[in-house]
């Protein structure tokens, strides 16, 4: 080998990793590392890739329920969802690439989540994505905002995957870092599921698809760094995404998962050629040697080390049966793809890479994964959540003009209508989509069954930053609750937990009581963990980003018929308020857009309750009992009623009347928890609310579908068209789009 | 009636196409490859939506080229009936056998959306079992879908009765609000001069279903399935099979 550079504790410390992390590769090799070796391990050892300082912690999390066919650990998690046939899920961060370059970092996120579900055998059915921006007046926000959602159609609407559903949120807290989470889910078979263990000593190991250059080198380390003001220089290591090839990879992975020649099947993700390599070896208990000269390349002159390391995308890593190549590699022929083999499965349990006829790698493949580094590192409340957590109603003036304060909610970017991001994603292709974006959870139909899935992304960063834990369990049960109001029961959730740098103890505290959040609403609605994702270092110049531990749930639906949305269907329905109203306005979506100020506790909650109106709903959708159902989050009664009119196909009004038992902003703009907005026919009240009080659910009629406007009680009286004007075009204006 | 759909690197539509003609119209219906020039012996083709070879160059531009394309040159010029729907009706305008051309929409980005359509002229093959002027629901979804000709070109189109679809409101008017991507005399889908191609940007496969958004589109399948029935009980179908290998 020619111009290897000595390879020192120095040149580690370069690469990310401690001095301790150095030592601990030298004891594994028993002699320093080969600049190559090391590029190995500063990338399988990277937060990104060995989730170091989470790991520990993760295990916490139940996992398992009689349905969960895969849990974490693969590239996808899988539920039974019957029939024979498995959903298969995961949710995924592309944060740091989005934030330096939004269209390609948006595009390839979607990409990776993309192949992570089809290397499982499955066929993606549906996208959503999860959106943090910062303020929407910030100077790059626009721009930023623009990027992203261009990425996300240009990559999903080429691929030919529907995208469903999301959620996009503004706040100052993600000025410097905003957050892109990007979820698929496919339907797979049972029995061709395909996992990513090496197994066959002798079977060949095989590349397809796009040919390696010298894009997205270190992006896992990136990834594993707070951002800084070099961060424009960092251009560079995004990816650059290519749809189409995306599309044939696609479908010649899953025409060759049909025929009998797969043995196992990894995506070339995070550190590329060096982490598939390792972790189907790893896996499967055994080695692999590769030749990196077989690899196709994009490029002359590319070194090993490039070769290692690059994330160029669209690009998967096989094992075959031996003897098979030549019908693989028709397959991919047929798509117009490479196929090269380019090593082989061995026994020695070693990781061995050649370039140019020598070794420039030999690394044993356990200790790389069994003797990653693990950090139980310190964690520490913040110092200011007390102050934060402090609210005196009492020292809040009550709004004089309830009905200003309703406009300026339904304006605001928060709570506006999104119609100008979903409307530039194919949410139809494929024909699954029962229900679009734009309601509590997507419904998609399973094609031949009468069944159907409902699919939902949630997380309020605010409740997390005033109360992790408390925020981490709304989180899942607002998830939960969303698919309720759709009549699904839930299956299985896959969480993306978006941090600051875990170094630091509070970002660490966070963490930590995000993570028994989750583990106690798992717990008490019974819904496994099946996938995820860590992102932590989502900082810039020392400050970290509101913990955003987002949730993607799944859930069944047994006659999808019978799905619900959440727009009213009829005039002279009645209109049910489900679950208990309290005066909190803590963490509150009207708090910080009328009064400017994100503090107190979030809202209370009693899982208890919040199973029994979970369980209510569902049932009551079953027997086809309701006409719509709505989960009353963010603005509270007063905007989930604005938005039941606003999604009515008719543009239906309501007149209702609240109890005024509270404050008149608490009542209308309070987040209380476990509370469902259902409307029902006349004739079904009675016996609906018998059951209610059977079920032990309060359920309280407060008003009537069917008025050209929105009434409740004396505070509010407004036109439908008018909020709809305000409602429907807010965000175009907030981001001087130009139509 | 046998239908065949073509499929090309980054046909994304044509599992739907497939969908609507096979399980909701009962058609026997198949997939064409694009690398076989074999037209196996379908009685109409369709070209479906999607992002043939990424749509990289310009939309539709590669498609034409591939050898299934030469053979439905034939077939359309033997008569056959062709449909082309979004990515579609671009590549039948790339291989000239539609007038006109798909450009980039006037707001710049994708837009998928349920849109209005005025049926213009209901004397075609596939509007047969339309009424003039009947609005028809249904979704669009594309960046370049703005229809674009030269002022003459349009000027014959209108007077030949070659426009088929308008995007229109509610009310039936084809105001510039209700044009989704800028399109010349909101144009949504046109026919040439045979009347027998028809391409349109909006796309029927998907509301065929009532569940999965309307059932405004079956109109449009029903009426060529009533043309190809008619023509084959008048013995014309086997002409037009004769010009793909029948297998």
């Amino acid at each position: 080998m020619s111009e290897r550079p000595p390879v020192t504790v120095r040149t580690a410390e370069e690469h990310g990793l401690t001095a301790e992390e150095w030592e601990k590769i030298v004891s594994i090799l028993g002699r320093p590392p080969t600049f190559e070796e090391l590029g190995v391990f500063s990338a399988m050892w990277s937060e990104h890739c060995s989730y170091k300082s989470s790991r520990a912690h993760l295990k916490s999390l139940p996992t398992s329920a009689l349905h969960v066919i895969q849990g974490p650990g693969e590239n996808a998690g899988a539920v039974d969802i019957g029939d024979g046939l498995a959903a298969v899920f995961k949710i995924e961060s592309h944060n740091h690439p989005s934030f330096i370059e939004p269209y390609q970092g948006a595009a390839t996120g979607v990409g990776g989540i993309l192949r992570d579900v089809f290397t499982m055998g499955a066929r993606p059915i549906a996208n959503l994505n999860s959106l943090r921006f910062g303020a929407i007046d910030h100077p790059r926000t626009p721009q930023l905002v623009k990027g992203v959602v261009a990425g996300i159609g240009g990559y999903g609407n080429c691929v030919g995957v529907a995208t469903v559903g999301g959620e996009v949120y503004f706040d100052a807290g993600y000025d410097q870092n905003i957050l892109v989470n990007a979820f698929t889910l496919g339907i797979a078979r049972h029995e061709r599921i395909f996992r990513a263990a090496a197994s066959g000593v002798g079977n060949p190991v095989i590349y397809v698809g796009s040919r390696t250059g010298r894009d997205g080198i270190h992006g896992a380390s990136m990834a594993s760094a707070e951002f800084a003001e070099d961060s424009e220089e960092k251009r560079p290591t995004v990816q650059v995404g290519d749809p189409f090839t995306e599309k044939l990879l696609l479908e010649a992975c899953l025409e060759l998962m049909e025929s009998d020649c797969l043995v196992a099947i990894q995506d070339m993700g995070a550190a590329g050629l060096t982490s598939s390599s390792v972790e189907m070896a790893g896996r499967g208990g055994l080695g692999i040697e590769i030749d990196l000269d077989r690899v196709p390349q994009r490029e002359e002159g590319m070194s090993a080390y490039e070769i290692l390391l690059s994330e160029s995308q669209e690009r998967m890593l096989l094992v075959a049966q031996a003897g098979r190549e030549p019908d693989v590699k028709r397959i991919f022929d047929k798509w117009d793809l490479q196929a090269a083999v380019i090593g082989r499965v061995t026994d020695d349990g070693l990781f061995r890479a050649r370039w140019h006829g020598e070794e420039a790698v030999r690394i044993p493949v356990q200790p790389v994964s069994m003797q990653a580094p693990l950090y139980r590192r310190p964690a520490e409340e913040p110092k200011n959540l007390n102050e934060m957590q402090e609210l005196s109603l009492a020292s809040l003036p009550e709004p004089r003009d309830c009905e200003e304060a309703l406009k300026k909610l339904l304006g605001s970017p928060n709570l506006c209508s999104k119609r100008w991001v979903y409307e530039q994603y194919d949410s139809l292709v494929r024909g699954h989509t029962v229900i679009g974006p734009g309601s509590d959870a997507a419904v998609l139909r399973i094609k031949g069954s009468a069944r159907g899935l409902a699919v939902t992304v949630d997380c309020n960063s605010r409740y997390c930053l005033l109360d992790p834990y408390v925020g981490a369990v709304i989180a899942v049960c607002e998830a939960s609750r969303n698919l309720a109001v759709s009549g699904a029961r839930p299956l299985g959730l896959s969480d993306c937990l978006n941090f600051g740098n875990p170094e630091k103890p509070p970002v660490m505290w966070q963490f930590q009581q995000a993570i028994a959040g989750i583990r106690d609403a798992c717990l008490s609605l019974a819904i496994p963990v099946v996938s995820g994702n860590v992102s932590f270092y989502n900082d810039t110049d020392g400050r970290s980003i509101p913990p955003t531990p987002t949730i993607a749930m799944v859930g069944l639906i047994d006659d999808v018929s019978r799905c619900l949305a959440q727009g009213f269907r009829r005039a002279g329905d009645v209109i049910v308020l489900l679950g208990r109203s309290r005066e909190e306005l803590g963490g509150s979506e009207f708090l910080a857009t009328i009064h400017g100020q994100v503090r107190g506790t979030p809202p209370w909650i009693d899982l208890g309750l919040e199973k029994r109106v979970q369980g209510f709903v569902r049932a009551a959708a079953a027997d086809g009992w309701l006409r719509s159902a709505h989960d009353v989050s963010e603005g509270g009664v007063a905007v989930a009623l604005a938005e039941c009119c606003l999604a009515s196909p008719d543009r239906l009004g309501a007149r209702v009347d609240l109890e005024p038992s509270m404050r008149s902003d608490a009542l209308l703009f309070g987040e209380s928890q476990s509370r469902v907005l259902l409307s029902v026919d006349r004739q079904q009240w009675p016996r609906l609310r018998d059951r209610a009080q059977r079920d032990g659910v309060p359920a309280e009629a407060i008003g009537e579908v069917g008025s050209p406007h929105l009434e409740i009680g004396d505070w509010i009286d407004v036109p439908l068209d008018e909020l709809a004007a305000i409602w429907d075009g807010a965000l175009e204006r907030a981001l001087r789009v130009v139509a | 009636m046998k239908w065949g759909v073509l499929v090309f690197p980054g046909s994304n539509d044509d599992q739907d196409a497939l969908w609507a003609l096979s399980s909701v119209h009962r058609q026997e219906a198949i997939p064409l490859w694009h690398k076989d020039p074999d037209l196996r012996g379908v009685d109409a083709v369709v070209v479906p939506g999607g992002f043939s070879y990424g749509d990289y160059l310009r939309c539709g531009a590669m498609a034409r080229f591939s050898p299934v394309m030469q053979s439905v040159r034939a077939f359309a010029a033997a008569g056959g009936i062709v449909l082309g729907m979004c990515n579609g009706f671009q590549i039948l305008c790339e291989a000239g056998l539609l007038p006109g051309a798909l450009v980039r929409n006037r707001s710049l980005t994708f837009v998928c959306k349920r849109v209005w359509l005025r049926v213009e002229n209901d004397r075609t093959a596939l509007t047969r079992c339309c009424r003039e002027g009947e609005r028809l629901q249904i979704p669009i979804k594309h960046g370049e879908g703005c229809y674009f000709a030269d002022e003459s070109t349009l000027r014959d189109l209108e007077a030949r009765g070659q426009v088929l679809f308008r995007y229109v409101d509610a009310a039936g008017e084809a105001t510039p609000e209700a044009n989704p991507n800028g399109a010349l005399r909101s144009i949504a889908g046109v026919m040439n001069a045979s009347g027998n191609v028809f391409g349109m940007m909006p796309h029927p496969e998907h509301a065929v279903e009532a569940i999965v958004g309307g059932e405004d589109g079956r109109k449009l399948f029903q009426s060529l399935i009533e043309e190809l029935e008619e023509r084959a009980a008048r013995g014309g179908g086997s002409r037009r099979r004769t010009t793909g290998r029948a297998t």
